[in-house]
């Protein structure tokens, strides 16, 4: 991966985002160079905001949310009026962001919409009746 | 019907106060009560990204929530009124426009200043002299993140809990 590549961002609440690159790294064996992550707990917006600019930097970077409103999505939102080069990816998933560290040289938007489907296509289930054959339950 | 909720968060329409608060209490409209964002058409539109289909939200200045206060008390519709900070708060409350009103302290984080009163609620010595004159104006005012949060009232509160 060339140092032009995408950076990830992952802005959430708690310790959801630690969380989630802890387990890419463990997953893909990637570091920080790919993700970093933001948490706005104890944060208000402009403690938030601030963090996430510093973490931001002026490279080109997806900044991922867990929710598509609320202060993680509005901060991101805010911090793509103000830098160019910002794609933005609310309700990140593990599926998704596996995704993205290995597709980090795409161009951004194509990027971004690569992920965008990646993390839909990354919800699936069913539903047993009895529960009984739950462990054969396949993805629709 | 009473306002189901007076809030002050600095992060105002987020996660808290539409599923954690909205949910629970059915709201049907939001109020934000600020005199800067009343005027930032694109602010607005941020923060409107975070309200539910269902429920409307308007951004009102102070001069217009002290002139529309009473009306909202009378509103059939389930209302949620939030600020983002004391000094909003302090004029709403003026000549006890808030009188017996409940205002829940939900969300003050830290700043330069701001001493850690909860995890969720940083105050300087001047904001907390400040809630004292509110609740001096007839405001209840109380701490609580979360419908499922203990309240802790001002006395308490500024007591040390």
């Amino acid at each position: 991966m060339s140092d032009e590549a995408v950076r990830g961002l992952i802005i959430a609440h708690s310790s959801l985002a630690a969380g989630l690159a802890s387990a890419v790294r463990q997953i893909a064996g990637v570091g920080d160079e790919a993700i970093q992550t933001v948490s706005n707990e104890g944060r208000g917006p402009e403690g938030l905001l601030a963090a996430v600019r510093e973490a931001a930097g002026d490279s080109p970077v997806v900044i991922f949310t867990d929710l598509p409103s609320g202060s993680c999505a509005f901060t991101a939102r805010k911090i793509a009026m103000e830098r160019p080069a910002t794609g933005i990816v609310c309700g990140v998933n593990l599926p998704l962001l596996l995704d993205f560290v290995f597709h980090r040289d795409l161009p951004l938007q194509e990027l971004v919409d690569r992920l965008i489907e990646k993390g839909k296509g990354g919800i699936s289930g069913t539903c047993t009746e009895d529960g009984a054959r739950a462990d054969r339950a396949l993805s629709r | 019907m009473p306002i189901v909720l007076f809030r002050v968060d600095e992060r105002l329409i987020h996660g808290q106060v539409v599923v954690g608060w909205g949910e629970r209490l059915h709201m049907d409209r939001i109020i934000v009560v600020d005199d800067e964002l009343s005027s930032s058409a694109w602010e607005q539109e941020l923060y409107c990204l975070g309200v539910p289909a269902a429920v409307d939200a308007v951004f009102t200045t102070v001069a217009e929530a002290r002139r529309d206060m009473q009306h909202w008390r009378q509103d059939p519709r389930r209302l949620i009124v939030l600020v983002r900070d004391l000094d909003t708060l302090a004029r709403l409350s003026a000549d006890r426009l808030l009188e017996s009103e409940e205002v829940n302290l939900g969300g003050i984080h830290f700043a330069q200043g701001r001493e850690r009163v909860l995890p969720y609620l940083f105050l300087s010595q001047a904001e907390q002299d400040v809630l004292q004159r509110i609740a001096s104006l007839g405001a209840v005012l109380s701490a609580r993140d979360l419908p499922a949060s203990r309240p802790i009232s001002l006395p308490d509160l500024l007591d040390g809990g």
